[in-house]
């Protein structure tokens, strides 16, 4: 009988830590479809966060580096800059990039390191339980929120994709979400896309995915797809903000 | 290769490139800066790879990655950079990753100045990030030893797979010497196949290799720190590096001073030497590993009768010293910071003093 339906080779044979409803499941299989695709398995380094995703390591199967909080693009710069002939990604989360490292994700784009960023918003920190992020919504209820975000406190959430394209330098950015069958396609095909144009030694790629974080959102795996979809959505429009062909 | 005049932060920089290290990544910063621009001009000509970074962080982060790819790599700063880099170096020694680091101090705390001073002697080995690590520290003394320590570097942070921090100050940067670049470095084959992110078609292998300083479990955790521990020892076997200046009398006291504040420690010898009174130096080539052995036995000779630790800090390597002597002999500090360095006249008062 013919298989239809296969794991990618280049995710480890194993389970992860994330809990039920997560998307980062999701997420590391379109990154390791596109990888199987592209056929660059043994020339891939990965670059991991620190957050829910720091033992992303453990699941692909390809080489992998692990970054302090934020670091992960200056990280990538040195990898790709030492060997340009390596695939490199980073993997990063909300507090991950849009706090600790801002400073580090802004200057790699801005050069335009020849690397592909995948970011992954769900709008809180996941991994130490449920903190405000930078991208957590006005009036969202966090562990350091508790009577919702102020935005008079501390301001609105940060669009990270619309920061990134308001630079000249990087040439593929892009919000994708994988809430849906029809999202995770056009997440696929965004992200195949930004290693696409690595491999043509074109530009920096990053490509920001709406996730859901069911356990410190305290909803359901179902309501929170339902929530992300009307709450997160609503202000992180989906879409390319830049691409290489229109400039 | 015939003898040329060069100034010490530029003879640095073409130390790296003569030792084989293509990969530079810093952030400017006074009274290092000199070494960035010569090297964005030197690694093109190498095919290398230069990178002014957005700050002391990235630049250390960028170190991490390259080396952690299996490649050679660099950086140089001044006291305030190295403090932001105390991070990444604190990650590199836990993920063992070989880096070569100068640190060209100046002043501090704070911003301080960026006149010379060896105010960060206990950063380089003490600590300096967080954590259970050591750095290997060379210790210069003039722009020839600096280069070949900074080639040397390279081979000693791959032999134990640890970053390795070269230790000098404002002055050795920004002196001119005349130099003679070493020919023939030879260096070890590299394991990094069995380590380095460098393609798993690369080493042809279906075995990722992964870099990383975390291990969740404390059993990991603490394998990970005896292997540390391991190799820190085996410096401490293996690496130890002194002069002995004067030692071969009867000396009455026992200097210890280390880089640029050692020549005057040792102009002040001599000038006691014309009075009849011998003293003698250590100086401690690595800081860490240090000389303790050399240093107890030094100050065990019947005649001595003191030591004096001579830096350009408010007392730091007395310490060590300190911890040397055990209590044989009463030790003492000397020294000013921040630019103030203390004249040959000045130190033999000191040891006047201290002999009563």
């Amino acid at each position: 009988m013919a298989k239809v339906f296969l794991k990618p080779k280049a995710l480890a044979d194993t389970h992860t830590h994330y809990c039920p409803g997560c998307t980062h499941g999701i997420i590391h299989r379109l990154v390791a479809e596109v990888i199987d695709e592209l056929g660059v398995q043994d020339t891939t380094v990965g670059v991991a966060p620190v957050g829910c995703s720091v033992l992303a390591y453990n699941y692909f199967n390809f080489d992998f580096q692990e970054a302090a909080h934020g670091r992960a693009p200056a990280v990538a710069t040195g990898i790709k800059r030492a060997r340009p002939d390596l695939t490199v990604f980073t993997y990063q989360g909300d507090g991950d990039l849009a706090s600790i490292g801002m400073a580090e994700i802004i200057h790699a784009a801005n050069r335009g390191e020849k690397f592909v960023t995948i970011f992954v918003n769900n709008a809180v920190y996941g991994m130490t339980g449920g903190q405000m992020a930078p991208t957590t919504m006005p009036n969202q209820i966090s562990t350091t929120s508790p009577a919702g975000r102020d935005v008079a406190d501390v301001g609105m959430p940060i669009k990270v994709a619309e920061l990134l394209a308001a630079l000249q330098t990087p040439a593929f950015i892009s919000r994708q979400a994988v809430l849906k069958p029809k999202q995770i396609f056009k997440a696929k095909k965004a992200i195949k896309k930004a290693f696409q144009y690595q491999l043509e030694g074109k530009c920096f790629s990053m490509v920001e995915v709406v996730s859901t974080c069911p356990t410190n959102w305290g909803l359901t795996p179902v309501d929170s797809l339902k929530w992300a979809e009307d709450k997160l959505l609503s202000y992180y429009k989906l879409g390319d903000y830049k691409t290489p062909e229109a400039e | 290769m015939a003898k040329v005049l060069m100034k010490g932060n530029e003879a640095i920089g073409e130390a790296a490139i003569k030792a084989g290290c293509l990969n530079y990544f810093a952030y400017p910063i006074t009274p290092q800066t000199e070494v960035a621009e010569y090297l964005c001009r030197r690694l093109p000509e190498e095919n290398g790879v230069f990178l002014q970074a957005e700050s002391e962080v990235a630049a250390s982060y960028m170190l991490f990655g390259a080396a952690g790819a299996g490649e050679r790599v660099f950086t140089t700063s001044s006291s305030p950079g190295i403090s932001l880099m105390g991070e990444a170096i604190s990650y590199m020694a836990g993920a063992q990753l070989p880096a070569v680091l100068v640190n060209i101090m100046r002043g501090g705390p704070g911003l301080g100045g960026i006149l010379p001073a060896q105010g960060d002697y206990f950063q380089a080995t003490k600590g300096g990030g967080h954590g259970d690590y050591r750095l290997l520290t060379l210790a210069p003394a003039s722009v020839q030893e600096a280069v070949e320590m900074v080639m040397e570097a390279f081979t000693l942070a791959e032999k134990y797979r640890n970053p390795v921090m070269i230790l000098g100050d404002g002055m050795l940067g920004q002196m001119m010497e005349p130099v003679e670049f070493p020919e023939g470095l030879t260096t070890a084959p590299s394991n990094k196949d069995e380590w380095a992110t460098n393609g798993m078609g690369n080493r042809n292998s279906n075995k990722p290799n992964i870099v990383k300083s975390l291990f969740l479990t404390d059993t990991d955790l603490n394998e990970n720190n005896l292997v540390l521990k391991a190799k820190y020892e085996e410096m401490k076997k293996h690496e130890i590096r002194y002069e002995s200046y004067n030692t071969d009398g009867d000396y009455q006291l026992l200097l210890v001073s280390f880089g640029m504040m050692s020549r005057i420690c040792k102009s002040a010898i001599d000038d006691l030497k014309e009075e009849g009174i011998e003293i003698g130096l250590i100086r401690p080539q690595t800081l860490f590993p240090f000389p303790d052995e050399a240093i107890r036995q030094a100050v065990d000779k019947p005649s001595c009768k003191s030591a004096l630790s001579v830096e350009l800090n408010m007392g730091q390597m007395v310490e060590d010293v300190e911890r040397c002597v055990h209590g044989k002999r009463p030790v003492s500090w000397f020294g000013t910071a921040g630019g103030v360095i203390p004249t040959p006249e000045e130190v033999v008062a000191e040891i006047k003093r201290v002999l009563g």
